[in-house]
């Protein structure tokens, strides 16, 4: 769920505001850098809506509850974490001003927690697993659920820190943690398996559209001819000229 | 002969992942001429048309567009020469508002002010659409955002309009619609279409594009019934069409039946 | 659609509201919901006059207050969240009910409930008056960072488009007797994920060359969507629509009105 106002003191949401913005400022400087060009804002932006489109998508869990998959880490493996930082930092300040789902005073503390925390955790996990492991494009989507797996309950584990320091009713740390743990890891593994899933969709299509995959394009020398290939029905024969 | 508005020679291309689309394409298109490409499914027909304004560059071969080479150094020139008109409009028309949307292209080519405005709303008359300039494109109809998409490139005054799938989706009236507003311009036209009628309609000319080379060039007529030639290279005529009872195209320009009025 | 993300928030008015800078609204956003959250509990008397503000600019929107209600489904996981405080907060214990109830926890709980509930009246007021359009170029006068405006406006625009794609995937989904029932499903879900991404992600690409097809070098001028020139003399059919710019929206020249007169 979106952090709604008033869930958290002032003080809490301006610190995770502050630490939020220089995230955005950042993964600006980042995405600039390293991973898009001129491309970035549409693309982005698309992306964006891609994300906000998959939060709309709600998966059965058990017991007829349902979580609805965040996507940091899956951002983060497609696209890269910063450009994932900031199509998700973009989509809970459109779901804040124009849908008014999450506190505006709040959206500091949505953005940490839901756009900055899945997609350092999410991306972290995946690139030191890919580090320890052999490098194979096969391993992409398992290692991207697991950083998805691991994503959810980082972020479930934050907001019961933040609820410590800043949360505006006295419930016992112990409760807080395991209850949100528990249905945390639960949708923890939903995002997983459908963050791995749709990873691996995509590498079969289109393998160069996964950031977590990205390798040297090969060079292959250029093939030219002037008629078509031969096909297995009937070699074609060369045309050229008027018909 | 005078020099080719399009001069495409020798083009090979394979894309980063190693798939090659263009195999040594030959294509000159002179001043005025309104040519067809034909071709199936993959046969390289957009990969052609993303060289001819230099957002793909040649891996062999060469393009030219009114003698200018196409190539990093010229690419602002290049862009307002050739204007490419996509099959979707709604990834052509990406901001706000029909002005905003139509506005961008003569703006990125260092236009402002009443010259702007005047070459936006030209545009729009151009295709019938000037009654719609402050409405969002989202809001127009799937014809009307094509009418708007050519006049985001018609703002532009190209010298070559290329226009990939211009018929697709289209309902039958907005489909005439569109033929008389392209009769209507006084612009070298290159199409690619799988609408063979409308492409025997339009164009006086026509080249077939297969597995990356061009192989067929002739009058459209010819073409369409040479029926060896169509089924070798998956080409189709709609059920019922047949290009030797059709009367002969209408030439250029017979004033347009004012292709004005919001189709909804 | 689903999830509580009713596409159209933005009704069309032409209340005070209405016609209000979207900067100026959404500073105004800010800084109620700012004094809201800091309001101290037990200022009951605060909450009442906050309350009472925020009723009449609601009041003065004139957004029908059906409109409003309905589109307050987003609040749903927080009054949840507010059940249960009460149930498990510290504290001193009241029975309710013959449930044993934390009197700390009923009391955030409905601190909370207030708090949000301003908080998603406000934001639901600012989305019904304000066009988006006009939201993302009071954003862009905020100084939000030129790309991050950019990233949202293309969001905004293709956020139909997406969510259509995501729609009729599920449609043929149904369609052909599939509805997610229980996780032995996720798979099928995944791949309509993986295709949604490549469907987006391909016309994030076709997006960008049709931009740079027209000469596209970086930047996108966020103020087209009015006429450029400066206005000779004011005309009546310049009908200055909703947001107010910083320039005010320049008087529509003679030449550019009179296509649109006899239509």
């Amino acid at each position: 769920m979106h952090v709604p106002d008033g869930f958290f003191d002032a003080p809490t949401s301006a610190a995770t505001a502050v630490v939020a913005a220089s995230a955005i400022g950042t993964s600006l400087y980042l995405a600039r850098r390293r991973e898009l060009d001129d491309r970035t804002a549409p693309l982005a932006g698309l992306v964006a809506a891609f994300v906000f489109a998959t939060q709309m998508l709600n998966f059965p869990v058990a017991g007829g509850t349902s979580g609805h998959l965040m996507g940091g880490a899956l951002a983060a493996v497609l696209v890269g974490p910063a450009t994932a930082i900031l199509c998700l930092s973009v989509v809970f300040l459109v779901q804040a001003l124009l849908f008014a789902d999450g506190g505006i005073t709040a959206l500091g503390t949505n953005i940490l927690l839901m756009g900055v925390v899945t997609v350092l955790v999410g991306y972290g996990v995946f690139r030191v697993l890919q580090a320890v492991l052999p490098k194979r494009a096969s391993l992409v989507p398992l290692l991207a659920g697991l950083g998805a797996l691991v994503s959810v309950p980082a972020a479930a584990l934050v907001f019961v820190g933040l609820f410590e320091v800043g949360g505006t009713v006295d419930v016992p740390l112990g409760t807080l943690a395991s209850a949100m743990l528990g249905v945390h890891v639960l949708i923890g593994i939903g995002e997983a398996v459908i963050t791995a899933a749709a990873v691996a969709a995509i590498l079969k299509v289109r393998p160069d559209l996964v950031h977590g995959a990205r390798r040297l394009p090969t060079a292959t020398p250029l093939v030219v001819r002037t008629s078509p290939v031969a096909t297995p029905a009937a070699p074609a024969a060369p045309t050229g000229g008027e018909a | 002969m005078s020099t080719p508005v399009l001069d495409v020679r020798g083009l090979a291309y394979a894309y980063p992942d190693g798939h090659q689309a263009l195999f040594g394409v030959d294509l000159h298109v002179h001043r005025g001429e309104r040519v067809a490409l034909l071709g199936p499914n993959g046969a390289g027909k957009t990969t052609l048309v993303l060289h001819l304004n230099g957002i793909l560059a040649a891996g062999a071969g060469t393009v030219a567009v009114s003698g200018l080479p196409v190539a990093k150094e010229h690419l602002q020139e290049i862009r307002r020469r050739v204007g490419v008109v996509f099959q979707d409009p709604d990834d052509q028309l990406f901001l706000g508002s029909v002005r905003a949307d139509v506005a961008f292209g003569p703006h990125n080519l260092g236009l402002r002010g009443a010259e702007l405005d005047a070459r936006v709303m030209t545009a729009l008359e151009q295709v019938g659409m000037a009654e719609h300039v402050d409405r969002p494109p989202h809001h127009l109809s799937f014809g009307q955002r094509r009418r708007v998409a050519v006049a985001t490139v018609l703002a532009m005054q190209p010298e070559v309009l290329v226009l990939d799938e211009p018929s697709s989706n289209l309902d039958p009236a907005s489909r005439r619609e569109l033929a008389d507003i392209l009769r209507s311009l006084d612009v070298t036209v290159l199409m690619v279409t799988h609408d063979m009628p409308y492409a025997l309609e339009l164009c006086e000319r026509s080249v077939i594009l297969h597995d990356g080379t061009i192989v067929a060039d002739g009058s459209t007529r010819d073409l369409l019934t040479d029926d060896a030639l169509m089924a070798r290279h998956r080409l189709e005529l709609p059920y019922g069409f047949d290009p030797r009872t059709v009367g002969p195209a209408p030439g250029r320009a017979p004033a347009p039946a004012a292709p004005a009025g919001p189709t909804g | 659609m689903g999830a509580g993300h009713g596409h159209r928030l933005h009704f069309h008015g032409h209340s005070a509201l209405h016609r209000a800078a979207a900067h100026h609204k959404v500073l105004a956003l800010l800084g109620f919901m700012l004094v809201v959250v800091a309001t101290p509990r037990g200022w009951w008397w605060a909450y009442l006059a906050e309350g009472v503000l925020l009723g009449g600019v609601v009041l003065a929107s004139r957004v029908p207050l059906g409109f409003l209600a309905r589109r307050m489904v987003v609040e749903t996981p927080v009054l949840v969240f507010a059940a249960l405080l009460p149930l498990i907060a510290h504290g001193e214990r009241v029975d309710v009910l013959g449930l044993s109830l934390s009197r700390s926890g009923l009391e955030g709980a409905a601190l909370l409930l207030v708090k949000a509930t301003f908080g998603v009246v406000a934001g639901l007021t600012l989305a019904a008056t304000t066009e988006p359009q006009a939201l993302l170029a009071g954003l862009a006068r905020l100084r939000l960072p030129h790309q991050l405006v950019q990233i949202a406006a293309f969001m905004v625009r293709y956020l139909d488009v997406v969510t259509d794609e995501m729609r009729r995937m599920r449609v043929a989904r149904e369609a052909r007797g599939f509805t997610a029932r229980d996780p032995r499903h996720w798979g099928v879900l995944a791949r309509s994920v993986g295709a949604l991404f490549i469907r987006s992600y391909e016309r994030g690409e076709r997006v960008h060359l049709a931009m740079l097809a027209r000469g596209y070098d970086g930047r996108i001028p966020l103020d087209l969507d009015r006429p450029q020139a400066p206005a000779v003399a004011p005309r009546g059919h310049g009908h200055a629509h909703g947001h107010a710019h910083e320039h005010a929206a320049a008087p529509v020249p003679a030449l550019l009105t009179a296509p649109a007169e006899h239509a």
